[in-house]
């Protein structure tokens, strides 16, 4: 495989597509939105369940690329047990990372696990797969009713 | 004036040249070897393989005449056309006519009046929906659209059919992508003003039975459009023979540039609609009072006009008779019975869209597999596919699918492409199984 396919393909993002963590419908959640990519037509749910300002619990439903469920997956299990303001960080973070804007080698230590998305940054028109789920979580938590696209 | 003769007779004689080798080509085996060496861009190397394109559906590659005819333009010609009297004017103002009448040579229209140049199929859509709409369409009437539309022939309806309190019917599609002619027959009433339908559709390939549905339809007195943007190029067109009301086409699926179309439409029907855009060319006499309209093509094409790939068009259209159509369609559906059998034994792949009439377009699904993934994979393997819902958002839906992949055809592939495809495609598979 190339190794720029190889960068964008990492295993982790292939085993998080086959076997998606978290992702269900949580019953009750108090907060809930729907994700849309009209470029592809990928359509996403993110539930959660927020108590204190804290994330006790997310998940997600939909269909999408390999890239779009394994960065639905991984945001899930990255953000589960947070506090609400320290995933909206995260995501800033997370937003520059695969846009390219922290270079070529990032500072990935708060980045965790979603570093191996960094190959996403020479694909720009994969940006939108792996940010549609991070749109549609801090819509919901935001608890804005509207579908959110990517356009 | 004399050099600007001299220049017409040059252009009418490379006409007569190119009909002299039609009819010498036609005992000749198509040789697409020789046909790729006349599209320079087939050469280059993408992420270091040779380019395998096959996503002519949504635009096809250029010959070099065309290239060549657009620096010509450019080196030599440019002017403004139409008002000009100076030699290079009228000699720009001749080459663009000239592509007028080639046009109507191509889709053999009683008189080039009927061409107007647009910039691609919808505005040719769009002129129709709005003028013809306008004028036609009421309160409680319909517009008939089919299930397996481009949005642009979708949305300029749903625009004017709103405007109008006018509603629009659509022919449902079965599990084939074959429209369901019974359904067309029961939606057509006297309430029906118009019908607008793809000639052949850019997602499923299907080839619909346009001739049977214009003959139903002009029974009620409605007349039809056609969407050809994915005709043109695979099938013979002739609208008298075909009797539609109104043919709109693009350029540059024709390997002619982009940014130029055509509206073929029947000369009563202009005649009765007002104009779509107002401004230059398109008037005979302005006053504060009043404006005459200009006559036919002209009516219909406000402003300078896109004029160098009107020219480049022309120039296309040569290249397709050189070869001739016929012997391009019946390649093009040896290379589909060809993609069609290798493809299906991929496994797990399923084709959507399996009309008995179809054109080298291919669309498919793998369960597990993304279509955006596989277009990824591929792209690295220098092949070029469409990937996503096509403009075709209803057909996806009808299919309960969220996108495909989709392989298209034209003149230059081989069948050593549909190998490198089926190749590309295990590769993908072997990656995520």
């Amino acid at each position: 495989m190339d190794n720029e396919l190889r960068e964008l393909y990492q295993q982790v993002i292939l085993d998080h597509n086959k076997s998606p963590r978290n992702f269900r419908v949580i019953e009750n959640a108090n907060h809930h939105s729907e994700g849309y990519n009209p470029l592809c037509g990928d359509r996403i749910d993110i539930y959660l369940d927020v108590e204190n300002g804290i994330v006790k619990d997310i998940s997600f439903q939909g269909k999408g690329c390999a890239i779009s469920k394994a960065s639905a997956s991984l945001m899930s299990s990255m953000v589960k047990g947070k506090p609400v303001e320290q995933a909206e960080k995260l995501f800033e973070k997370f937003h520059d990372l695969i846009t390219g804007k922290l270079g070529e080698n990032p500072d990935i230590e708060e980045l965790g696990k979603l570093a191996v998305f960094a190959g996403v940054r020479d694909f720009p028109a994969r940006v939108k797969c792996a940010s549609l789920a991070w749109h549609t979580m801090i819509n919901a938590l935001k608890e804005e009713k509207d579908i959110v696209t990517t356009e | 004036m004399k050099k600007f003769c001299q220049s017409g007779l040059i252009i009418k004689r490379q006409r007569m040249d190119i009909k002299v080798e039609t009819s010498k080509k036609k005992t000749e085996a198509y040789d697409v070897e020789k046909i790729r060496k006349d599209f320079p861009i087939l050469l280059q190397k993408v992420h270091g393989k040779n380019l395998c394109y096959l996503d002519n559906a949504a635009t096809t590659q250029k010959p070099q005449s065309v290239i060549d005819e657009l620096s010509k333009y450019y080196e030599t010609i440019n002017s403004n056309v139409h008002r000009g009297v100076h030699l290079l004017s009228e000699m720009a103002t001749q080459a663009y006519e000239e592509s007028r009448l080639k046009v109507s040579d191509f889709i053999n229209a009683s008189s080039e009046s009927e061409i107007i140049f647009t910039r691609g199929t919808t505005e040719g859509i769009n002129l129709v929906a709005q003028s013809f709409g306008r004028v036609n369409l009421k309160e409680g009437d319909e517009a008939i659209i089919s299930a397996m539309e481009h949005h642009s022939n979708i949305v300029p309806w749903q625009l004017i059919c709103e405007e109008k309190k006018a509603k629009l019917k659509i022919i449902p599609i079965d599990d084939n992508g074959e429209i369901i002619y019974e359904e067309f027959e029961k939606l057509l009433s006297e309430r029906t003003k118009i019908v607008s339908v793809v000639y052949v559709s850019n997602s499923l390939g299907t080839i619909n039975p346009v001739k049977k549905i214009i003959k139903k339809a002009h029974s009620f007195g409605v007349p039809v459009l056609l969407d050809g943007a994915q005709a043109i190029q695979h099938l013979k067109v002739d609208v008298q023979e075909l009797d539609c009301d109104f043919f709109a086409f693009s350029g540059h699926k024709i390997y002619g540039p982009t940014g130029i179309g055509v509206l073929y439409g029947k000369k009563n029907l202009f005649d009765s609609m007002p104009p779509y855009m107002g401004g230059g060319d398109m008037i005979s006499k302005v006053t504060f009072e009043k404006t005459t309209y200009n006559q036919l093509p002209h009516k219909f094409e406000a402003g300078t006009p896109n004029i160098a790939d009107t020219i480049g068009l022309g120039k296309a259209l040569d290249y397709v008779n050189q070869i001739g159509i016929d012997k391009i369609a019946t390649y093009e559906k040896e290379l589909l019975d060809y993609a069609t059998k290798s493809l299906s034994q991929v496994e797990g792949l399923k084709i959507i869209g399996q009309a008995k009439e179809k054109s080298s377009v291919i669309s498919f699904v793998f369960d597990n597999v993304h279509p955006h993934d596989v277009g990824t994979f591929l792209d690295f393997e220098g092949i070029a596919v469409r990937t996503g819902h096509h403009c075709t958002q209803p057909v996806m839906d009808r299919f309960h699918v969220p996108a495909t992949t989709r392989a298209s055809f034209a003149l230059y592939n081989t069948k050593e492409e549909v190998d490198v495809l089926v190749n590309g495609l295990k590769k993908v598979l072997e990656v995520f199984s």
